[in-house]
């Protein structure tokens, strides 16, 4: 047995305070995550051909009606629906894997914050969906010929990046959910569609009823695709970026209370593993 | 290596008076709640540097109890302490302190390969970067698993798997150590490969639980053995100390074909009997009929399966399956 013994024991553990040693976790939590999901090729099929399904859907709706906003607004707008099915589906669709794996136990039992875990899980999910983004500007140039001239770059750029992070944050509050529920995919299925509508993807916010509204404020999509198609077809993308950033401080404060406790009702529930 | 010292200055694991109740319902339209106690009332104590098995039949409670222990279930009520840490108040000290080993197939990320696996473990145990590589190779040396680490655990057969395991359990060098039916499913040789490892740990100062329902893994290595029962511990001691509870019987073996369940209850009533096993084989039955030491039974067994085809009926010395079946069939 003296290989178990050659590093000792005191030697072996970071000595940094706790909270240093946490974008670590998330960092390799996300590292993880994307090396998992390029190795399914479910995922890849998935991440790879239902973005242009959303984007052909949303340009061709376009173009069958008065044409007043540019194929571009359509483009980004399918670019998100594309990031959220790829973050709801992806965490929904991890958390029940690794529950049938098997590893949502080892996951739980390991000392880091569990919170940390799925942060690493949801925002590997969500950087896949920026695939989604890319995807469909290239579809809509190359088939429906949108024009792709980005007024702003570096907002634009910004605000995909922060609409990323808040869809990973928002993926992490629904996360919590998916912990506890064993049928995490059938929840995951049930909450993509309305976020598309609500939140203003494929139909401005103005055409929907007024009580949809304020559900629509608090989903960071709304957000993220008011600051992108600012920045791309010209307008201020600061504000919707501030508030997106706001929503996703807000994801994480509730993601943290959430999965703690969250957490110990799986534990009294007996919800951890499959059976 | 000394036996870790802790808070508490006690036993590694302590458990008190333990219970563990799981709701269900049944029904299709009329839901009804059902409550199933797996754990009731159990209590044990090892302290450090001790290998200490959990013997029982599969549904007595071990793994419930091993969960509580591992911080994935909640005790329904009770106290369960490891190194002086409460499971339920400080669950994240628990965890620090112990590594768990699961049997069986699950567990593992199947297409990632077996460093993979080991890395991301590494980081949420906080290992330290520069450490984790040397570290991962230690470990992967000693479960025997070198000159594998690139490929797939899907491509894994059981006895690997089982390995991998073992590996992430030892990976942050926990004092104390859970191993679940660890060689369930794993072949002769690959088994007794396991055993060994286990062996070795605790020869190296590790607290192990094992579970298991192997009684002569319990015998080959474990320090000292609880028997648990419909969620209750109902015997305790050394391996030696158990099979000397039986050492004063006599065990009568009965092969026999077609035995009704009527026989086998008179067979139970007989003066002397104490227990009966049943083990249905492919075609015949075997019975295992321990008694009271003296007892004349072939005579009394004969004239009761008047009727049965009796392939052989045999004398032997008890065991210490022979106690233990006895301890979980009786009551």
């Amino acid at each position: 047995m003296s290989a178990a013994q050659r590093v000792p024991a005191q030697g072996l553990f970071r000595t940094l305070p706790a909270p240093l040693t946490w974008p670590r976790i998330t960092l390799s939590g996300w590292w993880f995550q994307l090396k998992m999901q390029a190795q399914s090729g479910f995922l890849i099929m998935t991440a790879l051909v239902q973005p242009l399904i959303f984007a052909s859907i949303a340009m061709a709706d376009q173009q069958a009606g008065n044409r007043t906003l540019p194929l571009l607004y359509y483009a980004l707008g399918a670019g998100i629906m594309g990031i959220w099915s790829t973050v709801v589906f992806g965490c929904g669709g991890a958390l029940s894997w690794q529950r049938h794996q098997g590893t949502l136990e080892p996951l739980v039992m390991a000392p880091a914050p569990l919170v940390l875990v799925l942060l690493g899980i949801t925002l590997g999910t969500a950087t896949v969906g920026l695939y989604s983004m890319s995807a469909t500007l290239f579809w809509g140039w190359a088939v429906f010929h949108a024009h792709v001239d980005i007024a702003d770059p570096g907002a634009f750029c910004l605000a995909a990046l922060a609409t990323v992070v808040a869809l990973g944050l928002l993926g992490l509050v629904m996360g919590s959910s998916f912990v506890l529920y064993r049928n995490s995919s059938a929840i995951s299925n049930a909450i993509e569609y309305p976020v598309w509508l609500i939140t203003g993807l494929l139909v401005p916010l103005s055409l929907l009823p007024g009580w949809t509204h304020p559900l629509a404020y608090i989903l960071a999509p709304t957000w993220g695709v008011q600051a992108l198609r600012s920045a791309a077809l010209g307008g201020d993308p600061w504000l919707p970026l501030l508030w997106c950033l706001v929503a996703s401080l807000g994801y994480l404060l509730l993601g943290v209370f959430l999965v703690a406790n969250v957490e110990r009702l799986a534990r009294q529930r007996a919800s951890l593993n499959w059976q | 290596m000394p036996p870790p010292a802790h808070p508490g200055g006690g036993a590694a694991i302590e458990v008190q008076d333990l219970r563990r109740t799981y709701r269900t319902s049944t029904g299709t339209f009329r839901r009804h709640r059902v409550d199933i106690e797996a754990v009731r009332g159990l209590s044990l104590c090892v302290p450090p540097g001790q290998l200490f098995g959990l013997l029982g039949p599969n549904g007595a409670g071990k793994t419930t109890t091993i969960r509580v222990l591992c911080t994935l279930l909640l005790p329904t009520s009770g106290t369960v302490r490891v190194l002086g840490h409460d499971v339920v108040r400080e669950p994240k000290a628990v965890r620090r302190q112990i590594g768990y080993v699961f049997g069986g197939d699950r567990g593992l990320y199947d297409r990632l390969n077996a460093v993979d696996n080991l890395r991301y473990f590494a980081d949420l145990y906080a290992i330290e970067p520069r450490l984790q590589r040397r570290r991962i190779e230690e470990v992967m040396e000693l479960v025997g698993l070198r000159g594998r680490e690139r490929e797939r655990v899907e491509g894994f057969s059981r006895g690997m798997r089982q390995r991998l395991h073992l590996a992430r359990g030892l990976l942050h060098d926990p004092p104390v150590l859970f191993f679940d039916e660890p060689t369930i499913g794993v072949d002769p040789v690959g088994a007794r490969e396991v055993r060994q490892v286990v062996s070795e740990l605790a020869r190296a100062g590790k607290t192990i639980l094992l579970t298991t329902h192997y009684m002569f893994e319990a015998d080959s290595i474990c320090q000292r053995v609880a028997v648990i029962s419909k969620g209750k511990i109902v015997a305790e001691g050394t391996p030696q100390e158990l099979k000397s509870a039986v050492a004063a019987r006599t065990v009568v073996e009965v092969e026999a074909y077609g035995v009704p369940e009527q026989t086998l209850g008179r067979i139970r009533e007989l003066a002397g009997v104490e227990s009966l096993a049943v083990e249905v084989r492919e075609q015949s039955q075997l019975l295992t009929i321990q008694a009271q030491e003296g007892a004349q039974l072939t005579a009394r067994l004969l004239q009761l399966l008047e009727g049965v085809r009796v392939e052989r009926v045999a004398n032997r010395e008890p065991t210490l399956e022979d106690a233990y079946v006895s301890l979980v069939t009786s009551g």
